[in-house]
Formats: structure tokens, C-alpha cells, sequence
């Protein structure tokens, strides 16, 4: 596969299509992979890969990117092509100034989801069929591929392409995913048992701001949180209160916009599983005002921004089943 | 003879200009009586009400919130409540999802002309949120020193 | 050199947490973290916390004087009180160092009196390292991670825990828990040493040096041409300064209470837009430029103003931690080439 990319990015490049590739770039371990802006053909032979750790959603960089003269080509996983057309949807991004090779994705795995298996020293590794043999200082260690996939990949909704130019090896489809179960769960536990799980995991919170900087949706030039006349004590983690204020207006914001990409909790250095937060919102929105899903189409006006006049009172919420 | 230390909830009621502000005024004027903890702010239409505003109320100091709003259909601005109304569902369910008394928010559409509607309703929604007790959950204790 | 088994442990813990405030890493919520010793809490497994000790002395949030109103009054209240005494137990290496990094910051004329207030009650016991990661590389700043610094230092044997005082707070803490240690040779913390040492070398990072920076390449390294691309997929988030045990910039600002103003400071990171903010704005007007300020701040500035010591520990937390995976590492690497 990567080969395949790269070869087809030096073609669109010496043709003149593109003037820059957007893709990623090996580091110093098997997994620290990092997003790059790749000029030319040598760039990319030097540095240019795609693996099971190349996690990373490209799709906002192109914000900044498109401002720039000439197009950029972008590699776009089936999930980051939600987030692209959810950004085309808003004007973020010029269509024209972007190049898009669909490529297929079989779910992502990170050096911290090997190192939460206990992994550590980890200096390679190889695929060995339906394995992983993780090469590190204290011996090799072997993890079936399902085993180490990110958590986002276990309940991945869909391995279809919504938006692309070319498309490099086969389409897939949306998939039934399971996703909402953990968001079921925890509406069927008792308000005093979801507001200790919620305790638990939003004090961890070190206000790092990363969920929001790397959230597709969150693309506002400038966030409520940064204004320093709001009152909000956006790096401090100076009360509970404001933990907790952060995370319900941060995925409110994005309600109806979020496509459940996951970026945010991947980023969490705290492993806070932000997703719910959105998912929940994802899943009332379903049930309540019918399906959607963010960045399927290009032009659907978000639930958040619409109506119907038979729309369900907010008394709704006292009398719902599970709770 | 009651209770000095009897729990009285501190309300906050974002009430919107053209209707339920002017159903508190009617409330008033037919001397209908409601808790003195009510504290109304008007707003030009329920939905210039942002989640933020109603998690500040709370932050400052309040037990419960509560919005007030043209019917729908009568909205002064034509549709503005429709949008408040899928707003507040949306963020009332989220509060609940993080185990915070769900019972502490409420919509409530009242007309220019239900000032005994109003009065009912804040009379109701006080007993609740007094049968909860203070706010624990969403408090912000720097504000309560 | 003194030595308890380890599954006389919890005793020792609960003897420690009868005198003082004790903290031990320990898993909270699926995280390995700091946290006040109770009853039934064991230690982690992870090789470390994913925030850095440093919260001890230098919290991420403090309030630093409080104005309270009634009517035209205004009451001034200063929240310092003295600091209880408190044990940190199990500090790597790496955490330890850096201690004596913040010191130079904070102790150094005018004193910070909340920092050291803290630092004067609080014991650390250190804890060596028998299985470092790859992302480790503080013998590249001169720190034995199989012999650490700290009032007292630990090591951890798969029997026994071996523990001996470095500083007189250290002897006062093992004064304190004598009775249940018993009097030990050191070959067994020898022979661990050993063993650490062979792993220390066969490490990816065992040959990564930062010896070419200093004061003197100050203004080639600031005008490297690397920093553009280095710093091309910055989030601009605070990740790698919030976790690393040695960012020291903080942020002062005022919380209206609705009744008067808390003033408290906060951890700040140079990554944010709105760091070192003034009224003419900021002064680091793009991501590059944040950017090289950390790396400049940790490589170049702080050995310059120090002795030479830099302003990183090789803890390995931002290698792991960063959204995107850009660190002191790649970036020392990429710039030294310019030198």
C-alpha cells in the first residue's frame, strides 16, 4: 500500500497536479509517526510512510493548507473523509485547491495501545498474518492485530469513502458498528453512578486543550475558551466545575458537526474517553430527530442548525427510558 | 413558625422579551404570588440562550435554571424557539448523562397573556429543585467562599 | 542499607501515613498517577506517571491571595499557611532531577515563598528503574536512573524493597519507620544496578546527546531553517509542556467570584496563542515561533543561564504523550545539523 501511495504521489507531483503532498512521516521509533508537507519526489522517498500507526486525521490541516498557493495532495482514511466533506460543508476548506486519493484503512493501533498491553522497549515490529510480533529490548511479544487496534477502531462505523478524487484499492461500506453500547451502558447505570464515572475521568483532565486542537470540528479561528474576557480559566484546572464546564460546552459546540473521527480521545494524554461525551449527543440526535451522520453528504444542514415544528419538548429528557 | 435554616433554592429564569417576560409582568400585576428567589434575566428570545449561559447560572451560585419562551409557533422572531427548544434537549440530556440532577433545568413556554401560567410554573419548579436541595454537582466552590 | 519484604509493603505505607501525608503512584481511573495514600492502594506497575511529580512544589493551579467585598470594604486574605509535611514515594530519577532544575527557577533571588514552602515539607523517596523504555534517555543528562537522587532512594527487588537515607530528611523519614526494616548487605541492589546499566545501554536512545547546545549556538540554532518544517503539523496544543516535569512558565490572572477576585497562577505553556500576552499583543505571532521557544528554552536558554544544565530530564513523557509525535528528541536531532 505504501508503496503504491508513494508512487502515485511522485506521478501527481511531477505532472504538475499537486506542488505538495499532506501525509505522514517515520520518526525515531516504529510509532511516533508524525503528519508532513512533503515538496518532492526525494522528501518522499526519504521519509514518507503509511502503517497501522499512521492514526493521525489529515483532513484539517488542509484549513491552513488550502490558505496556501497551488494544491495539496491528501491521503484520507475512510473516517477522515467524514471530517473533509463535514469542513466542505462549512466553507472551511476550497474543494479546488485539494487533491484526494481515498486509501483503505484496516483500524489503527498506537504505541499507546501496545504499551497499555504492557509493551515496553519497543524498538520494531512485524506483521506476521493476523499478528503483530512487537520487537522490543526485553524480547519479542506477539498481539493478534483485533487485540491492539485503538479503541475508536474497535466500533469503527464505516470503512467507506464519502469523498475522494482517486481511490487507491477497494471501497468498503458503512458499517453496523456497536458504537453507541458504552454510551447505553452508561445511561442505564444510575445518575449517581454516572456522575462518579464522570468525576473520575474529568479530573483527570490537565486542560492541555488537545482534544480541542486537533478536532476537525473545532475549527474556530478563534475559541470561546481563548478569550481571556470570558472569565474561564482555559489552562487551569482550578475547579471542578470548570472541568467539567469545558467538556459539555467543547462537545456541544460540536454536536451535530462531530463525525465521530475520535481523534479527540486518541490525543487525550490523560485517557479521558471523550468520545462518549460526543457520541451521546451523536446517538440523541438519532433518536430523537431521526439519523445523521456528520460529513455523509456535503451541504446537509446540521441538526443543531434545523427543526421541524413536531419536534420533541425538552420534558422529553425526565420521562426517557434506561435512566 | 419556620425554620431559619430552611433551604430556600436560588432560581435563575432567562425569560424571553415578548412573552414570558411579559407573562411575569402580568403575573405581577394580578398580584399572583411566586418565591422572591426567582431572579428573572430577560433575554430579546429563549434562543439567544447558550448552554454556557445556563452552566454560569450555575456556576454562580444557582440551584436550578429555567427558560421561559414564546410557544412554539409564536415566536417573535418566527423560529427562534424551535432552535432553543432542540438546544436545551439536547444539553439537558447531556447534563443528565453526567449524573446531574436532571430535574435542576426545565423549558417552560409561557405567553404574554399566562401570567398565571407563570406564576404556576415558578411555584412548581421552586418545589422541585427545593426537594433536591443545593447544588452540588455543578458548583463552583471558589464562588461559594 | 536497609531492607523490608515486599509484601510487608502495605505496612510500611500505613506506618509512613500515620506520621505525614504520604503519595504514591498508583493506577486512578485506567492512569498511573500521584495520589494520597489510603488504606488497600497499591503501587503501579507502569515505569511512570504520565503527569510529572512536579505538582507537589509547583501545582498546576494555586491561589495565590484572595479580595473578598461586603459593601465598600475589601478584605485581603493570604491563603499560605505552613505546608504540611508530606512523603513522595517511588520518584524516578528522571522526576527527582528535576526538582533541582525547578529549584533554580524558584529558589533562586526573589524566592518563590509558595514553592518553597512546599518543597521545605516535602520528603522524596526515589525509586530506581529496572525496566526502562525506549523513550528514555536521561543518562543523556548525566542521571543514573539505576541509582537515583532523593532524600532517600529505593529499589525494588521481586522480594524486597531495599532503601536507604541520602539527606537528613531521609534519615529522619526511615528514623520513623525503623522498626520495620531490617539491617541488609547491598549485593542485591548491586547486582540490580548491574542489570539496569546492561539495559541502560542496549536503550534507542543511548547514543542521543545534547551536548552541542549551549549559550553560543544561541543565534544559530533561533535561525535554523528546520523550525518551519519541524513545526508544520503543531496542534499548539499544551500536552508536552503540561507532562513534562520541568516546564516552569506560569500565568497569573483573576477569577471574579461574583463577590470579590481570587488571584491565582496556573501552569502556561508556550504553545498556546495566548502565552506571554501583552497589551500590544503577542509576541510570538506563529506556531514556529512557539514552538522553537520551547525547544530553545530547554536546549539553549536555560544552560545558558544555568551552568550548563539543561532544562530537560529525559523522562520520555512528550515522546509518548505528543498528538503528533514531535519532540525534544527529533527536534534537537534536526537542528544540531545547523550548528
Amino acid at each position: 500500500m505504501q508503496g503504491m501511495m508513494l508512487n502515485r504521489a511522485k506521478e501527481l507531483l511531477g505532472n504538475g497536479t499537486v506542488n505538495r503532498v499532506l501525509g505522514w512521516q517515520a520518526g525515531e521509533f516504529v510509532y511516533d509517526i508524525t503528519p508532513a508537507i512533503f515538496e518532492s519526489a526525494e522528501e518522499l522517498d526519504a521519509n514518507f510512510v503509511y502503517n497501522a500507526f499512521c492514526g493521525n486525521n489529515l483532513s484539517k490541516y488542509l484549513i491552513k493548507e488550502t490558505l496556501k498557493d497551488g494544491k495539496v495532495l491528501v491521503f484520507l482514511k475512510p473516517c477522515d473523509t467524514y471530517s473533509f466533506n463535514q469542513l466542505l460543508t462549512e466553507h472551511r476548506i476550497d474543494r479546488e485547491k485539494v487533491y484526494v486519493i481515498g486509501i483503505p484503512c484496516d483500524g489503527k493501533t498506537s504505541g499507546e495501545v501496545l504499551k497499555s498491553k504492557g509493551m515496553t522497549g519497543i524498538t520494531g515490529i512485524r506483521e506476521e498474518g493476523e499478528e503483530f510480533v512487537v520487537e522490543t529490548i526485553y524480547g519479542d511479544e506477539k498481539i493478534a492485530k483485533a487485540d491492539a487496534l485503538e479503541e475508536r477502531c474497535l466500533t469503527c462505523k464505516s470503512k467507506k469513502h464519502v469523498a475522494y478524487d482517486e481511490l487507491i484499492g477497494e471501497d468498503g461500506e458503512v458499517l453496523d458498528s456497536h458504537r453507541f453500547d458504552m454510551v447505553a451502558q452508561l445511561e442505564a447505570m444510575t445518575p449517581d453512578e454516572r456522575f462518579a464515572f464522570w468525576r473520575s475521568q474529568l479530573s483527570k483532565c490537565i486542560r492541555c486543550n488537545a482534544c480541542r486542537n486537533v478536532c476537525p470540528a473545532c475549527s474556530c479561528e478563534k475559541c470561546v475558551f481563548d478569550n481571556p474576557n470570558s472569565g474561564i480559566s482555559q489552562k487551569a484546572a482550578a475547579d471542578s466545575f470548570e472541568e467539567n464546564m469545558f467538556h459539555i460546552i467543547r462537545a456541544f459546540h460540536v454536536a451535530g458537526r462531530c463525525t465521530d473521527c475520535g481523534e479527540c480521545s486518541r490525543v487525550c494524554p490523560q485517557n479521558i474517553p471523550l468520545h462518549l461525551l460526543n457520541r451521546k449527543f451523536i446517538k440523541d440526535i438519532n433518536e430523537l430527530y431521526g439519523d445523521y451522520q456528520a460529513g455523509a453528504e456535503v451541504g446537509t444542514r446540521a441538526p443543531l442548525t434545523n427543526f421541524t415544528k413536531g419536534d420533541v419538548e425538552p420534558s422529553i429528557v425526565y420521562h426517557r427510558e434506561g435512566k | 413558625m419556620s425554620n431559619v435554616n430552611e433551604f430556600k433554592p436560588k432560581i435563575v429564569a432567562f425569560c424571553c422579551n415578548w412573552c414570558s417576560y411579559a407573562g411575569a409582568d402580568l403575573a405581577g400585576t394580578n398580584r399572583l404570588s411566586y418565591p422572591a428567589d426567582v431572579k428573572i434575566i430577560r433575554v430579546p428570545c429563549s434562543c439567544r440562550v447558550n448552554p454556557m449561559f445556563i452552566l454560569r447560572a450555575f456556576q454562580r451560585g444557582a440551584d436550578g435554571v429555567i427558560l421561559c419562551g414564546c410557544h412554539p409557533g409564536d415566536c417573535h422572531y418566527t423560529t427562534g424557539n424551535y432552535y432553543a427548544r432542540r438546544r436545551m434537549t439536547l444539553l439537558f440530556s447531556m447534563l443528565d448523562f453526567l449524573g446531574i440532577e436532571k430535574e435542576r433545568t426545565r423549558v417552560e413556554w409561557v405567553s404574554a397573556a399566562e401570567g398565571a401560567k407563570f406564576a404556576a410554573t415558578m411555584n412548581d419548579f421552586v418545589a422541585t429543585v427545593t426537594a433536591l436541595g443545593e447544588n452540588k454537582r455543578l458548583e463552583d466552590l471558589r464562588c461559594k467562599e | 542499607m536497609l531492607k523490608i519484604s515486599l509484601d510487608k509493603l502495605d505496612a510500611l505505607f500505613a506506618a509512613i501515613a500515620e506520621k505525614e501525608a504520604l503519595y504514591i503512584p498508583t493506577d486512578k481511573a485506567g492512569q498511573p498517577q500521584f495520589a494520597r495514600y489510603e488504606e488497600g492502594m497499591k503501587m503501579t506497575n507502569a515505569l511512570n506517571t504520565v503527569k510529572s511529580a512536579k505538582d507537589f512544589f509547583f501545582p498546576q493551579t494555586e491561589t495565590l491571595v484572595k479580595f473578598k467585598m461586603s459593601g465598600k470594604s475589601i478584605e485581603i486574605i493570604d491563603p499560605r499557611t505552613e505546608h504540611e509535611d508530606f512523603v513522595v514515594f517511588g520518584v524516578r530519577a528522571c522526576d527527582v532531577r528535576s526538582f533541582s532544575i525547578l529549584d533554580k527557577v524558584f529558589l533562586v533571588n526573589p524566592v518563590d515563598s509558595y514553592y518553597e514552602n512546599r518543597r521545605k515539607h516535602g520528603t522524596i523517596v526515589s525509586m530506581a528503574c529496572t525496566r526502562p523504555a525506549e523513550t528514555c534517555f536521561c543518562h543523556s543528562f548525566g542521571i543514573d536512573a539505576a541509582d537515583p537522587e532523593g532524600d532517600a532512594v529505593c529499589w525494588k527487588t521481586e522480594d524486597a524493597l531495599y532503601i536507604t537515607a541520602k539527606t537528613e530528611k531521609g534519615d529522619a523519614l526511615i528514623e520513623k519507620i525503623r522498626p520495620l526494616l531490617e539491617e541488609c548487605g547491598d549485593e542485591a541492589v548491586e547486582a540490580q544496578k548491574e542489570a539496569t546499566k546492561k539495559i541502560l545501554d542496549k536503550l534507542p536512545l543511548h547514543n542521543f546527546t545534547t551536548e552541542k547546545y549551549n549559550g553560543e549556538v544561541l543565534l544559530k540554532a533561533f535561525n535554523s531553517d528546520k523550525w518551519a518544517s519541524l513545526s508544520e503539523a503543531c496542534l499548539g496544543c499544551g500536552t508536552c509542556t503540561f507532562v513534562c516535569p520541568t516546564c516552569q512558565c506560569y500565568d497569573i490572572r483573576e477569577f471574579d467570584t461574583g463577590h470579590g477576585v481570587q488571584r491565582f497562577r496556573c501552569w502556561d505553556s508556550c504553545m498556546y496563542s495566548d502565552f506571554t500576552m501583552m497589551a500590544a499583543g503577542q509576541p510570538r505571532l506563529t506556531q514556529k515561533e512557539r514552538f522553537r521557544q520551547r525547544f530553545m528554552h530547554k536546549l539553549v536558554y536555560f544552560p545558558a543561564n544555568n551552568g550548563g544544565e539543561y532544562g530537560c530530564v529525559g523522562c520520555g513523557r512528550c515522546l509518548s504523550k505528543c498528538p503528533i509525535s514531535m519532540n525534544i528528541v527529533k527536534v534537537a536531532k534536526a537542528v544540531e545539523g545547523d550548528l
